[in-house]
């Protein structure tokens, strides 16, 4: 499953407005361990899509929203739900961590 | 749980170790699965730049040798899949890997499992990990441009680091435990001869402090045991690494540290399982002698399966 990207201009619509909880996956090309985990996102995008919306952002690109929310090391994956920041998750993680954090908010 | 097709031998970890020893059971034409969590290529793709890899004089990306490692893999019949081995158990004349939703039958088993980065176990590290606190300078170093950051260790990937992270910040600590460094010399040559790195000798990090993101370490001299306060905005920790072997706890003898012990055709204390790599007791950090005894292992387990007819 493709995962859609978002980016500064387009964060608010698209992610603090969603109606979903939104887990998004911050990366850039020359994280390799952000290629490591990004099958496990495709994987849970497909799985949960009825619940959850999954976008990433290019932290290359985009600079605004990483700085924001202060993220200093990638891959990170952040959950919103109702336009609030509800998990953090640093560096590689399992699919069943992952799985298990999300799951709380759905 | 679903009964995987059986093998001649399951391969844990797609590192070098694991899919050098794939080449030589493909050729061996044994029926070889490699399983690998992430993507083929091991804790080598955190690496910036490999320069000691014989054969690339120039050296070369991790990222273009490690595919040239899987594709060898998979030309000679390898099949890497992505799974997590859970456990190892014998069930007759098998070795039966659990996946996370699949097993994997075979005679032999090549453990290439790796290993992580360690962590420094210090108050406030894991709320600051991602805040400041970095495992991977090639990952994070673009956030720290114009920054203060510093590197604890003193071995050969903690001065690589060190000396990659001075294209982006302005000032860099050394912060190591000893008065000297263990790291291979031409390392050390040019770790001295960068002007923005400074090296604290004989310190220790007994902390990390910050609110939201990290602003200081407390640093311990222990020859002169002072304390004293080091403002940062990074901190990468690179103090060697922890082995991938919770899975085979009880299943196989480890050392003290946690690696398999293994004898010199890396064999482990259970006949048909061998390791290679990272995760054995036998093998320095290194993509060649991972290779190297890869490659042992294979030829072990080749031996191993025609001694059993």
């Amino acid at each position: 499953m493709d995962i859609p990207s978002v980016t500064d201009a387009n964060f608010d619509e698209e992610v603090l407005k969603s109606p979903l909880p939104v887990l998004i996956d911050f990366w850039a090309a020359w994280c390799v361990p952000c290629r490591m985990i990004a099958p496990t996102v495709e994987q849970i995008a497909e799985s949960h899509k009825e619940k959850l919306k999954v976008a990433k952002m290019n932290v290359d690109e985009n600079m605004k929203t990483p700085g924001k929310y202060g993220i200093r090391g990638i891959p990170t994956l952040l959950l919103f739900k109702g336009g609030e920041l509800k998990e953090t998750m640093v560096g590689v993680q399992s699919k069943d961590k992952i799985i298990e954090i999300v799951s709380k908010h759905l | 749980m679903s009964a995987g097709a059986a093998y001649d031998v399951v391969i844990i970890g797609a590192g070098p170790a694991g899919l050098a020893a794939a080449v030589y059971t493909g050729r061996g034409r044994l029926r070889t699965v490699v399983l690998e969590k992430a993507i083929p290529g091991g804790q080598i793709l955190l690496t910036d730049w490999v320069e000691n890899y014989p054969g690339f004089p120039d050296g070369i990306a991790p990222f273009d040798l490690m595919e040239n490692f899987r594709k060898q893999a998979e030309k000679f019949g390898a099949v890497i899949e992505t799974d997590e081995a859970k456990g190892i158990r014998r069930e007759e004349n098998f070795w039966v890997v659990a996946g996370q939703s699949k097993e994997y039958k075979a005679r032999a088993v090549i453990i290439a499992s790796g290993a992580a980065y360690r962590k420094l176990g210090v108050p406030n590290e894991t709320r600051l990990t991602g805040k400041g606190i970095s495992y991977c300078a090639t990952c994070d170093g673009p956030f720290f441009r114009d920054a203060v950051v510093a590197v604890v260790g003193g071995g050969d990937n903690a001065l690589t680091e060190a000396v990659m992270l001075t294209k982006f910040c302005r000032k860099l600590y050394v912060i190591h435990r000893r008065d000297q460094f263990r790291a291979i010399k031409i390392l050390q040559e040019r770790v001295f001869a960068n002007p923005k790195i400074e090296v604290l000798w004989n310190c220790v990090v007994d902390a990390a402090e910050g609110e939201n993101n990290l602003e200081r370490a407390i640093v311990r001299n222990l020859k002169e045991d002072r304390t004293f306060p080091l403002p940062l905005d990074g901190l990468f920790v690179s103090i060697g690494m922890d082995p991938h072997t919770e899975f085979v706890k009880g299943v196989v003898e480890l050392n003290e540290w946690g690696e398999i012990k293994v004898d010199f055709r890396m064999a482990t204390s259970q006949p048909g399982i061998y390791a290679a790599g990272d995760v054995a007791d036998a093998c320095p950090k290194q993509v060649a002698t991972a290779v190297g005894a890869g490659v042992s292992a294979a030829l072990s387990v080749n031996e191993y399966l025609e001694s059993l007819g």
